[in-house]
């Protein structure tokens, strides 16, 4: 079929099989044309892969493949990013991932304070901020983003023992917690989630037995190459037309049931989860991780006076009011429902925290024509 | 993966020379194996039977385009492996 024939799959022999077999689980469901067969993936990764392979032109009608909230940089809640601002200001360097400079906080951005003078350093790992704290006399604080399987290497650092001028802010997350906030959603469509295969690395698919039991919707780990990611959507669609809930996992070369304990170890030594709010999303019970009080001598939250007071002076930007970032990581919302999607925001000029990352649902459809599902889609069409 | 010294290996990336931190691997490694590295430190072996498919997807997506966001991601991840100045 001419659709694949435009995807750059290295083996389109393995892509025609696992499209037509998510084809014939689809028509299995017999859904009616309004109530398609909804299923969300947890994964930047994975919506990269989607949209870059134009894996959503290949997806048979009746399948609607929703992105949750699976982009750590866009769920760092703005108070996350105002503490980090008002450090910067008050004349902390700070050092970061490159995502989260321009994330929007209260009145400014990382990237807005070091425009007007603060000290603010882009970095590709940890490791990399733990050098250059050795480098420097004065204090350095790594404002650490992302999930549970970035925050393993945080852990790491501060087991190894790093300077004294270092520390760490932390906005991790915790992914598990936040797929039962999503499940409980009143009125909520999704019956099967794909879950990133990177996280899964770390905890092991085990950790989704649980969430399984409570809900009776099915979970399947995913890798995000692209024919990984068929592979896990035929098997999640075969268990949902099943009624089978359980979690399996289409990523076993990464993904075992117990995960790397040893990671896992260091993980839980260093943080404990905390409730805390997701932008866009809602407060999720463990869904922040914090540094356990054994640590807190590298915890920048208690070895400095964060004054956010002098942020809420500023007013946000009206446009902001209009963003919907938030509904489209909770899968209620799409890029194409925003007003504001690549007119008022746009890659150079984003508004919100969606358009900002590489790993935003609005980015990504940006940087991929905006329009990833390039299948005409006829009113009422069936499969 | 060339060579370790005190809990680093020192890896080959398409030819690029990196360092990957060994703290939190699930299995002992050794010079030939293959890892998978996130933001600098490997999490976990991987058979080397298993990996021709990720090796053909990061030489295609380290020829791609400087915008393409995946290749970013890999790009991205061979930066967080640089050598320390």
């Amino acid at each position: 079929m001419n659709d694949l024939e435009a995807l750059r799959f290295r083996d389109p022999v393995r892509a025609r099989a696992l499209v037509d077999a998510l084809g014939h689980h689809v028509r299995r469901a017999a859904r009616p044309p309004d109530r398609p067969l909804a299923v969300m993936h947890v994964c930047g990764s994975h919506e990269q892969a989607i949209a870059r392979f134009g894996l959503r032109a290949t997806f048979p009608e009746g399948l609607e493949v929703i992105m949750g909230p699976g982009c750590p940089v866009c769920v760092t809640d703005v108070p996350e990013v105002d503490e980090a601002v008002a450090l910067a200001r008050q004349g902390v360097r700070i050092a970061t991932y490159g995502d989260m400079l321009r994330v929007p906080g209260t009145a400014q951005s990382l990237a807005d304070a070091r425009a007007a003078g603060a000290k603010v350093d882009v970095v590709y790992s940890v490791t990399q901020a733990v050098e250059l704290a050795r480098r420097l006399e004065e204090e350095l604080v790594f404002f650490a983003s992302e999930f549970e399987t970035t925050a393993v290497a945080t852990a790491a650092v501060i087991l190894a023992g790093p300077p004294a001028n270092f520390s760490i802010l932390s906005a991790h997350k915790y992914i598990p917690p936040v797929m039962e906030i999503v499940a409980e959603m009143p009125g909520t469509r999704v019956e099967g989630f794909l879950a990133a295969g990177h996280a899964a690395t770390i905890t092991g698919w085990g950790v989704f037995t649980p969430f399984v039991a409570r809900h009776r919707v099915p979970v399947v780990v995913a890798g995000f190459e692209p024919l990984d990611v068929l592979a896990g959507l035929v098997r999640l669609v075969e268990l949902i037309v099943d009624g089978d809930a359980r979690v399996d996992n289409a990523y076993p070369r990464c993904v075992d049931e117990h995960g790397n304990r040893a990671a896992q170890a260091m993980l839980w030594q260093v943080f404990e989860p905390m409730g805390g709010r997701w932008r866009g999303i809602a407060h999720v019970p463990n869904g922040n991780l914090r540094l356990r009080g054994a640590h807190a001598r590298w915890d920048a939250r208690r070895r400095f006076k964060i004054d956010l007071a002098a942020l809420w002076d500023h007013a946000p930007p009206a446009l902001v009011q209009h963003c919907q970032c938030g509904d489209i990581m909770a899968g209620i919302s799409s890029p194409h429902a925003c007003p504001l999607f690549g007119t008022a925001c746009t890659p150079d000029a984003p508004v919100g925290a969606c358009m900002v990352s590489t790993e935003g649902t609005c980015r990504i459809w940006h940087q991929y024509g905006g329009r990833p599902d390039l299948r005409p889609r006829a009113a009422g069409a069936t499969p | 993966m060339i060579s370790i010294d005190d809990g680093v290996a020192t890896v080959d990336f398409f030819g690029v020379k990196r360092l990957v931190r060994l703290d939190v691997v699930d299995a002992p490694v050794g010079p030939g194996d293959y890892v998978l590295n996130h933001v600098g430190f490997a999490i976990r072996r991987i058979p080397a039977e298993e990996i021709a498919d990720t090796l053909a997807l990061y030489d295609e997506l380290l020829r791609s385009a400087s915008d393409d966001l995946l290749a970013g991601d890999v790009r991205g991840e061979l930066d967080a492996t640089e050598v320390p100045r």
